[in-house]
């Protein structure tokens, strides 16, 4: 076979090569001898490298040579840059998509008719942890409730969350004593999303030296939110928080939007200049994953799910986002 | 015979020891232990009561059966209603054994506990378990620190709020030196700046937070330096010397500070020279 061609391998031997002569098509690969085949396969990367060191190097000389004429540098390629163009991205200038806005279920929302309420849950028995963070949660978004659930069902909970003038439902899961997904469910009647939740952060685990939230009213920001079902979970999100965010308190609540990893962080910012601000991170922080969108309130067995996140179909292309 | 030979002597496959008690494991069995008078094997007259779908039957089995197998055990419908069934099985068994009848009605109602409770929680929310995916798990993971590298969010952050603040959503909350010209430039087109100055004041009053930060702050030269980069005009340059007159007492938000030092208040244009060569005096005298 090819591997016993005369390969020379031996360590003590680098000059050797010149003398043998491989057959056309071997590879590296094909030595039997691990030890061989391991020095062979270094010594080929070696080369590999200095190939391109010395390629980069002539780059560099050409574009110095040419100066001021020498084309652009290419852009690198990044995940967001080839990311496979998506059909639903909204066009700011979409007119159905402002129409089919403004007679959504958030549409008294953001016609100031209501005013968030939330209410925030959890399952059953929730440890520690979620309870702490449940706490913390509803210091961040102003007008939020927390209550335990001991064992009440969640289709029970709703018409008398609604008939209490809540306006939506925040319903942490945990598993082994941390919490690690997110119902969120606009009430009257408004759609459901599921969340997975990771990366949880509680106050005190944060490094900063800031003090607590206080309770002015934060300002949103929604980053990256770009095809249909991302802006209607922007709007969901945007829907937790009052409107008129009070600028005194000089708080910030982000939903940053990353390959459909949806990043939540909460800031006080300061104007040191017109172009400098710092921000300091006060606040619990996670990340959601959306899971599924359902059109109607909460209904594991019967809703109508406008979104789920299939596996096979979804995770197979590392280019195509949906949010 | 056959409980000399199985119970307690040899093997019997039904037979499972723990270190306190020996169980039976044989379907047919009445009480789920391992005894002499439990075991449906070595009793040639056994009656049991087992459920099938929600649905209790009890199965007799007796000595004239013995010789076939297929129809050894007879199998009898019980009611759906607690004390008829009980009757039922009191008529079935009638002349058996106590401990066999007893023991019977004792493992029918304990199946009709089980089955009630079976009954409720399947109307209450049952708690789905969803397995976990290690491959899948790992997977997000990964994707999710990639993406929250790629994300940058401080940087995204700083850059949206200075967005919000060049787009003057805060309105008059902060004034910086280029806001505070443009405004000082359409308002003395438009009104005398007392009046301006006036509003500014009142706008000092509420933000009482802003004014305890900013005190500590010392980003006045700061300011001041990127102020003589830029070339401005001579009416923002006026301004710049009011404001680093009157940073010692107000804090850098209230950008146009009132008229304290009215001899300092520069107008036409025909004086532009002559201010530049003044500045580095003004400025030696804010430092």
């Amino acid at each position: 076979g090819h591997g016993s061609g005369p390969a020379p391998g031996h360590g003590t031997d680098p000059p050797a090569p010149q003398r043998v002569l491989f057959p056309p098509t071997f590879s590296v690969s094909e030595i039997k001898n691990k030890q061989r085949r391991h020095f062979m396969f270094l010594r080929w990367k070696q080369q590999q490298r200095k190939e391109k060191l010395a390629l980069k190097k002539k780059r560099r000389k050409e574009r110095e040579a040419l100066g001021d004429k020498a084309p652009p540098k290419a852009i690198p390629k990044t995940i967001e840059n080839q990311r496979v163009y998506d059909e639903t991205t909204v066009d700011p200038n979409d007119e159905e998509v402002a129409f089919d806005e403004a007679t959504d279920e958030f549409a008294p929302y953001f016609n100031r008719q209501t005013v968030p309420k939330i209410l925030i849950t959890t399952s059953d028995r929730p440890r520690g942890r979620t309870v702490r963070f449940c706490e913390q949660l509803a210091t961040v978004i102003p007008n939020s409730h927390v209550y335990y659930r001991r064992g009440l069902a969640l289709k029970r909970i709703i018409p008398q969350c609604i008939a209490r003038d809540f306006t939506d439902l925040m319903v942490i899961n945990e598993d082994r004593k941390i919490p690690n997904g997110l119902v969120l469910s606009h009430l009257p009647d408004g759609p459901t999303a599921h969340f997975r939740m990771s990366s949880v952060r509680l106050r005190k685990e944060i490094k900063r030296k800031g003090k607590e939230p206080t309770a002015h009213v934060p300002e949103v920001i929604l980053n990256n939110f770009t095809t249909r079902l991302g802006h209607s979970i922007g709007r969901m999100f945007a829907a937790l928080f009052p409107h008129d965010p009070q600028f005194i308190g000089r708080q910030v609540a982000t939903f940053h939007n990353q390959r459909d990893y949806i990043f939540f962080r909460f800031h006080r910012y300061i104007f040191k200049s017109e172009k400098k601000v710092g921000i300091q991170e006060l606040g619990p922080r996670f990340t959601l994953k959306l899971r599924s969108l359902q059109k109607g309130t909460f209904d594991s067995k019967f809703g109508e799910y406008e979104w789920i996140h299939k596996r096979r179909e979804m995770d197979t292309n590392r280019r195509k986002f949906h949010l | 015979v056959v409980w000399s030979m199985l119970g307690n002597r040899q093997f019997c496959s039904y037979k499972m020891t723990t270190k306190t008690q020996n169980f039976c494991r044989n379907e047919y069995n009445l009480t789920g232990l391992c005894n002499r008078s439990s075991c449906p094997l070595a009793n040639s007259q056994y009656a049991t009561v087992r459920e099938e779908k929600g649905r209790c039957y009890l199965y007799m089995k007796t000595i004239e059966r013995a010789a076939f197998p297929r129809r050894l055990w007879e199998r009898v419908l019980l009611s759906k209603n607690y004390e008829k069934a009980l009757e039922e099985i009191d008529e079935n068994l009638i002349y058996w054994p106590r401990f066999i009848r007893h023991k019977c009605k004792q493992r029918f109602t304990k199946i009709t506990q089980y089955l009630i409770r079976i009954r409720k929680l399947t109307l209450k929310r049952q708690r789905k378990l969803v397995p976990l995916r290690r491959k899948i798990e790992r997977r997000e993971n990964r994707r999710e620190e990639k993406a929250l590298i790629a994300a940058q969010l401080d940087n995204a952050i700083e850059k949206e709020l200075l967005q919000r603040l060049k787009q003057d959503t805060y309105g008059d909350i902060y004034n910086f030196p280029i806001h505070a010209f443009d405004k000082a430039l359409q308002q003395q087109d438009a009104e005398s700046e007392s009046e301006s100055d006036a509003e500014r004041e009142e706008d000092d009053d509420e933000d009482v937070d802003k004014r305890e930060f900013v005190e500590a702050e010392d980003s006045e030269l700061s300011d001041f330096e990127d102020m003589d980069k830029l070339e401005t005009s001579s009416e923002e340059e006026q301004e710049e010397e009011e404001e680093v007159e009157e940073k010692a007492s107000h804090s850098k938000s209230k950008g146009k500070t009132p008229l304290k030092g009215p001899a300092r208040r520069k107008r036409p244009y025909i004086e532009i020279e002559y201010e530049e060569e003044t500045e580095p005096s003004t400025k030696i005298k804010a430092a």
